[in-house]
């Protein structure tokens, strides 16, 4: 094959996606960390989203057979724990993905996220678009997701936590 | 390192640290292996007991809650293993640290094997827990051990969701019916006296504590005292007086309960040694 660079490498990877949310690729996502390329080796560093995402084993694999299948003799997959995942790496292209996809994106909390009780953020209806939202539960169908539902519309959806 | 194309299948899942070991002496990487599987069994027995909960919580979002936060401390207790495991250097995998270890080499507090009871109760042993959990990580992510530091930093995202979620809980049943208050009551009068032992140093946690690896608990009691305190008062609820407390399970002197959660969690391993997903 060709001298590949970190580059290619880096949109390869664009077309690995993540298991349970399939609109998304590992970039999008913001879980892959550094691309390094020597010769046919690439190592490729990655970071889960959450501590038990099952969907990184996954992740791992599918990344290594994408580029043993074009062409890399050597990849190694490195966990880096540090610094730690934050929805603040989900791409812009990611979040309108997800909006697409019926999932609302992250949104910035603007009141105290440790206040009990509180609303710290307005969701936005991925169906209808109205910010008359309410959340149901904070822990939804993935590490990731809390379960929202639609006060106008009455769809039930899921909301992509911020973490931070 | 092992060539990966060679390899079946399923060992792809495992996933891979390069982060070089830190240097110990060999005293220290044993207190620093001792503490680390302590950590790792807290979380494991935590999880274990949250996911006996699946399929049969109060409601769907509630039972998914709890299986969510199990999920979170598996992933913790997986990466403790793993660094435990590589801090050994004996060739042995996260997977023979969790599985093939008997009760008494378990050095988890006897708070997380409590059964589970019914939902008040559950909340209560994790209110205590989370607390406890939330204030010690933000600690330990300071910790001159990186490895333990990077762990404890993933973590503390996970665990500000945790504790608002069973603080939340405390208060609306305890200010909720009165035969949830009663239940909370109880619940306390069970549970309350498992609460010291979380911020109890062994003669291991001593000796890390005086190398600054982890965290004094005297401030971190002082935060988890002033949030309970908060928390029952709005929930209408007594606070305990200082009372005696339980202690043991962190030296492996445990409750009965454990070796039944062992003998559910091992089975598999135990029967068909070596099997894999």
């Amino acid at each position: 094959m060709q001298a590949a660079t970190a580059e290619k490498v880096w949109q390869l990877l664009e077309d690995v996606y993540d298991p349970e949310i399939p609109v998304l690729s590992v970039v999008d996502l913001g879980v892959v960390r550094d691309v390094q390329v020597q010769g046919e080796e690439v190592c490729v560093t990655i970071t889960p989203t959450y501590s038990g995402c099952p969907a990184m084993g996954v992740i791992s694999t599918e990344i290594r057979l994408k580029l043993l299948a074009e062409g890399f003799a050597n990849v190694e997959i490195d966990t880096q724990l540090r610094p730690a995942w934050t929805s603040d790496w989900l791409s812009e292209a990611g979040k309108q993905k997800l909006e697409e996809y019926g999932i609302a994106p992250p949104v910035e909390p603007t009141g105290n996220v440790n206040q009990l009780f509180g609303k710290d953020v307005t969701v936005r209806c991925p169906r209808c678009k109205s910010e008359n939202t309410k959340l149901v539960s904070q822990f939804g169908s993935t590490s990731c997701k809390a379960l929202y539902q639609c006060n106008d519309c009455l769809e039930p959806f899921d909301y992509f936590k911020c973490l931070k | 390192m092992m060539d990966h194309h060679t390899q079946p299948a399923h060992v792809l899942h495992e996933l891979q640290f390069k982060t070089p070991l830190q240097e110990y002496s060999p005293e220290v990487r044993q207190l620093v292996f001792d503490y680390t599987l302590q950590l790792a069994d807290t979380s494991l027995i935590l999880s274990h007991r949250l996911a006996e909960w699946c399929g049969h919580g109060p409601i769907l979002e509630q039972d998914m809650a709890m299986t969510n936060i199990s999920l979170d401390l598996l992933g913790e207790a997986r990466n403790l293993y793993q660094y435990a495991a590589e801090l050994e250097g004996k060739g042995h995998t996260e997977d023979d640290l969790a599985y093939l270890r008997d009760a008494v080499a378990y050095k988890n507090p006897l708070l997380v094997e409590q059964p589970n009871g019914n939902f008040g109760d559950t909340v209560l042993r994790q209110f205590i827990f989370d607390t406890f959990h939330y204030f010690f990580l933000k600690e330990l992510q300071n910790s001159t051990d990186h490895r333990l530091a990077a762990i404890a930093e993933k973590s503390l995202k996970e665990a500000s969701y945790h504790i608002k979620w069973s603080s939340e809980w405390v208060i609306r049943l305890g200010d909720g019916t009165e035969e949830s208050k009663k239940r909370m009551e109880a619940a306390i009068d069970e549970l309350w006296t498992y609460s010291g032992e979380l911020f109890e140093a062994t003669p291991t946690e001593k000796a890390l504590q005086e190398l600054d690896i982890i965290p004094d608990y005297t401030s971190i009691k002082a935060e988890w005292d002033k949030h309970v305190a908060q928390v029952l008062q709005e929930a209408t609820l007594a606070l305990p007086q200082d009372q005696w407390m339980q202690s043991g399970g962190k030296y492996g002197r445990h409750s009965e309960h454990l070796g039944y959660i062992l003998s559910d969690l091992q089975y598999l391993q135990r029967t068909y040694p070596g099997q894999k997903w």
